[in-house]
């Protein structure tokens, strides 16, 4: 097991190198650059030439980039040219606010897509199957930021219940240790902190989560499906034993290991679909601080920026690898 | 149980609510995840959320209270020295002062800083004669030495400092720094007593004082600039590093707030200065809340999260305004045109740009797709501005005038690239594919041939445009500050690529006006000057528009100033 988890860290090497290769070349044949970006109606083109050899933007891009990889080997993945903020730091000090959101969008989706896939199944092709089949097609369908505008008009503007921007409401101070809202509200000991927290992760969450959850729902209703048709389930019920503990013991465990796959990869997937959901809601992460340089051509973050979402990528979906032998000992990995 | 699971799966299929997470204890491996479920009922009615927030923003009603600004990013850094955007420039406003400034909501100069200054005859010497009694938020004085402190600073930037990246109105305003690289207007500041600055240019220039208004010329604490290193530049030469933590934990400086504190992409807090020299401010705080998403902003005034924002979207202004709230107008300080390069045939042919000048149906656009306050432009610069002329050529929508100028013209092949930005919206363009559209078919109509080509506003589009690649094209300005050689001195002072003309009668008119120093002489100049431009018709001026701010209702104080120079001193909750 242990081989196993350092061969995959060692892989990781090769494929941050080859992604960044992609990414530098990438990002600089895109028209346009930082200094257009910056200056708007400002740009002549003796100060985008002026800025463009302040930052060696205008050197060959293969001696840019070996440049750029010996800073990198070195940890340093320089400075932000539009925010003058040094990236890694602030990679780091923005990703616990993706986390907790990411979090809180996988537990919505996955407490309510499991028992919603699971419904379906066991109503097999009545109106409870086709309705929730309906509906996680809307939800993988549903564009975000229309999905984020009906829930802030119904639960912010109409029913006043939940806020729509930021993480805190703007007039509270609470003491920044982790980052993570939740663990830093009860190191405080601040009810409100903790409960203002929550309810500002509620409706993101909701958004961010309604793809997974339109996705686990339909997983866990196929794996159902034929986990139910199996010979020991049959043999279960003619044994006797109550519709609750079939489900629990047979169906339930033996349909789980398809629903762990997506919700791992799903996982991976919301850490940077968190991009249009964190702009939406004005949330302060990792996704929007991407979007942001994307729009900037701020090469030094979108660089570190996707660099570091790659080998987040890569962490979990290990994790979920791993998870597989925990969860069925008829895996073992080799 | 199976009615129950019936119910639960409807509930969720309606709603996509998460109320019944864990209610199907059977199914559900995750019985630890009630959290979200729970919080949604019971977050209403939880004291602690409900009850000390809001008590913070609505309980002092006259003095004191905290105003909570929807802004579309975070500033860059909160030194004036070294950046150029609205955002940075904005906080940077409450923080600082200026030698001189701009009347509030207009663009007059007035002392700030300085109570009165004298040129000398030959226009090269500037006396400032000093506030005094006047503290930085550090308890250092302010002084004649702080002030040259302050200028030699700017003057002695090297390196990445340097570029219009960074120093952007230095080199607008004054050229050169001190390495002689490139020539400067700047060339000594004197301290001969603390309550009086000379300043020394190497030529006369009228445009000098309206610079000084600009609030990248803010006079910072000497002692905090140096403490903090301000100008550390660290990093290697192709990836520089700003190092200093003067501009993000400690700009000080002695306008009528204080820094508190900045979490970039949470908030920036500004607290009230309460030894400010001036008028003390109402409010206790202001909190500038960065949005990026402009329908964000506007859901987050509705429901009350904040109360003010900027950039408030053309389309939401009826709308803001049958809701209760208050929209405010900036008077109009901008420009937008049709731009021709005369370096592609025929656009240099006069008769030509005469009739797409005419062909353009501007009035019907105004109307139709730009919102309240925008009016047509006759010229490349705002009426708000000196020097704008009452008697320019005008070309009021005339087809049948347009087409006789083409016969006229002798020109056979009537075919026109007509460029326009995708993805963005400026303040004098809020929607440009609108505005192509409309452009189009006016010329369309008179016989011309349109060739659409489009780009993404900073993924090509301005670079194509800057480097000539473009024939006919829209695109704008605003106004940094008060002077007309910042709009038509900009455009049409030097030979450049986007327009593609060389018309040396223009650029020493427009350079004669600049370098001269009397008020009144200056504005019959420029007037001058726009009468010449616009016979010779470079491109086609079509908008001014008075960008919208929208505060809750009750909110009072707040000054829109066309150079967006406004100060949230005189702001009360109501």
């Amino acid at each position: 097991m242990l081989k196993f988890i350092l061969r995959r860290l060692l892989l990781l090497i090769p494929i941050l190198i080859g992604l960044s290769f992609l990414l530098f070349i990438w990002v600089r044949a895109l028209p346009g650059g930082p200094a257009t970006a910056l200056l708007g109606e400002r740009a002549t083109p003796e100060r985008v030439a002026q800025v463009n050899a302040a930052y060696g933007f205008d050197r060959p891009v293969l001696e840019q980039y070996v440049k750029y990889l010996g800073r990198v080997s070195r940890l340093e993945f320089g400075q932000s040219i539009t925010l003058r903020k040094d990236v890694t730091s602030e990679l780091f000090r923005r990703f616990p606010a993706t986390i907790e959101l990411s979090v809180a969008a996988m537990m919505f989706a996955v407490c309510v897509g499991v028992p919603l896939g699971f419904a379906a199944a066991k109503r097999e092709r009545t109106w409870v199957d086709n309705s929730a089949v309906v509906a996680s097609l809307i939800g993988v369908s549903i564009p975000v930021f229309f999905l984020a505008q009906i829930l802030k008009w119904i639960f912010a503007l109409k029913l006043n219940w939940f806020p729509t921007i930021g993480r805190l409401q703007p007039t509270r101070e609470l003491e920044h240790v982790t980052n993570f809202n939740v663990i830093d509200s009860i190191l405080a000991w601040d009810m409100g902190a903790l409960v203002d927290t929550l309810k500002h992760l509620i409706l993101p969450g909701i958004a961010l989560g309604t793809i997974p959850l339109a996705i686990i729902a339909r997983i866990t209703r196929a794996s159902v499906l034929e986990v139910r048709n199996e010979d020991y389930v049959r043999t279960a019920r003619a044994k006797g034993m109550s519709s609750g503990v079939v489900d629990r013991r047979h169906v339930l465990r033996n349909a789980l290991l398809p629903i762990v796959t997506v919700v791992g990869l799903q996982t991976g997937l919301l850490l940077s679909g968190a991009v249009l959901t964190e702009t939406v809601f004005a949330w302060g992460g990792i996704g929007q601080l991407i979007s942001g340089a994307v729009l900037d051509k701020d090469y030094p973050i979108i660089q570190g920026g996707v660099l570091f979402l790659a080998v987040v990528f890569v962490l979990v979906n290990l994790t979920v690898d791993v998870l597989y032998a925990v969860i069925d000992p008829r895996i073992r990995v080799h | 149980m199976r009615q129950r699971k019936t119910w639960v799966a409807l509930a969720l299929v309606s709603a996509l609510a998460i109320a019944a997470c864990g209610g199907d204890d059977d199914g559900n491996t995750s019985g630890d995840t009630k959290v979200p479920g729970e919080t949604t009922a019971p977050g209403e009615t939880t004291a602690p959320g409900e009850t000390t927030a809001p008590g913070e923003t609505t309980a002092p009603v006259e003095a004191g209270g905290t105003l909570v600004f929807g802004t579309s990013s975070d500033p860059v850094v909160l030194d004036g020295a070294y950046v150029s955007d609205g955002e940075s420039l904005r906080v940077i406003d409450q923080l600082f002062e200026t030698l001189v400034t701009t009347e509030a909501g207009g663009t007059a100069i007035e002392p700030a800083l300085a109570k009165s200054w004298t040129a000398s005859d030959d226009g090269l010497v500037w006396t400032f004669d000093l506030q005094t009694g006047v503290k930085f938020h550090d308890d250092t004085d302010f002084n004649a030495e702080a002030v040259c402190f302050n200028f030699n600073r700017w003057y002695g930037f090297t390196g990445v400092a340097q570029s219009a990246a960074v120093s952007y109105y230095w080199s607008t305003v004054f050229g050169g720094f001190s390495d002689g690289a490139a020539p400067s207007l700047y060339e000594s500041c004197d301290a001969p007593d603390p309550a009086t600055a000379v300043i020394t240019l190497t030529a006369p220039s009228a445009a000098f004082l309206s610079g000084l208004a600009v609030s990248a010329f803010v006079i910072a604490s000497p002692d905090a600039l140096t403490k903090y290193e301000a100008d550390k530049v660290g990093g290697t030469d192709d990836a520089p590093t700003f190092d200093g933590t003067f501009g993000t934990e400690h700009p000080v400086g002695t306008g009528p707030f204080k820094f508190d504190s900045w979490t970039p992409g949470d908030k920036l807090t500004i607290v009230r200065n309460d030894s400010y020299w001036g008028t003390t401010a109402i409010l206790d705080k202001v909190i500038f809340k960065p949005i990026a998403d402009g329908p964000a902003r506007r859901t987050a005034l509705e429901t009350g999260e904040i109360q003010g924002y900027d950039l408030v979207d053309p389309a939401d202004v009826s709308a803001l305004e049958d809701g209760g709230y208050q929209i405010l107008l900036r008077p109009a300080f901008n420009v937008g045109y049709v731009g021709f390069n005369q370096a592609k045939a025929p656009l240099d042919n006069p008769k030509i740009r005469e009739a797409i000048a005419y062909a353009l149906n501007k009035e019907a656009l105004v109307t139709a797709k730009y919102p309240e306050g925008a009016e047509v432009a006759t010229q490349f610069m705002p009426p708000e501005l000196f020097g704008w002329s009452a008697d320019v050529p005008t070309y009021s929508y005339d087809p049948e005038k347009a087409r006789a100028l083409i016969a006229e013209s002798g020109v056979t092949d009537l075919t026109i690239e007509f460029y326009y930005p995708s993805d963005v919206s400026r303040p004098y363009m809020p929607d440009p594919t609108a505005n192509f559209e409309a452009f189009r078919s006016d010329l369309e109509a008179v016989g011309f041939t349109v060739v659409p080509k489009t780009a993404p506003w900073r993924s090509g589009y301005l670079d194509d445009v800057d480097a000539g690649n473009a024939q006919v094209y829209l695109l704008g300005w605003t106004g940094d500050y008060g002077d007309p050689d910042n709009f038509i001195g900009t455009f049409f002072r030097t030979e450049q690529t986007a327009w593609g003309f060389d018309n040396p009668e223009i650029f020493d008119a427009l350079t004669t006006a600049r370098d001269t120093a009397d008020l009144a002489e200056r504005t019959a100049l420029y007037e001058e000057a726009n009468n010449l431009i616009m016979t010779f018709i470079p491109g086609v001026p079509y908008v001014h528009t008075q960008p919208a701010l929208a505060f809750a209702p009750g909110i009072t104080g707040y000054t829109p100033s066309p150079v967006s120079l406004e100060s949230f001193a005189l702001v009360s909750l109501g």
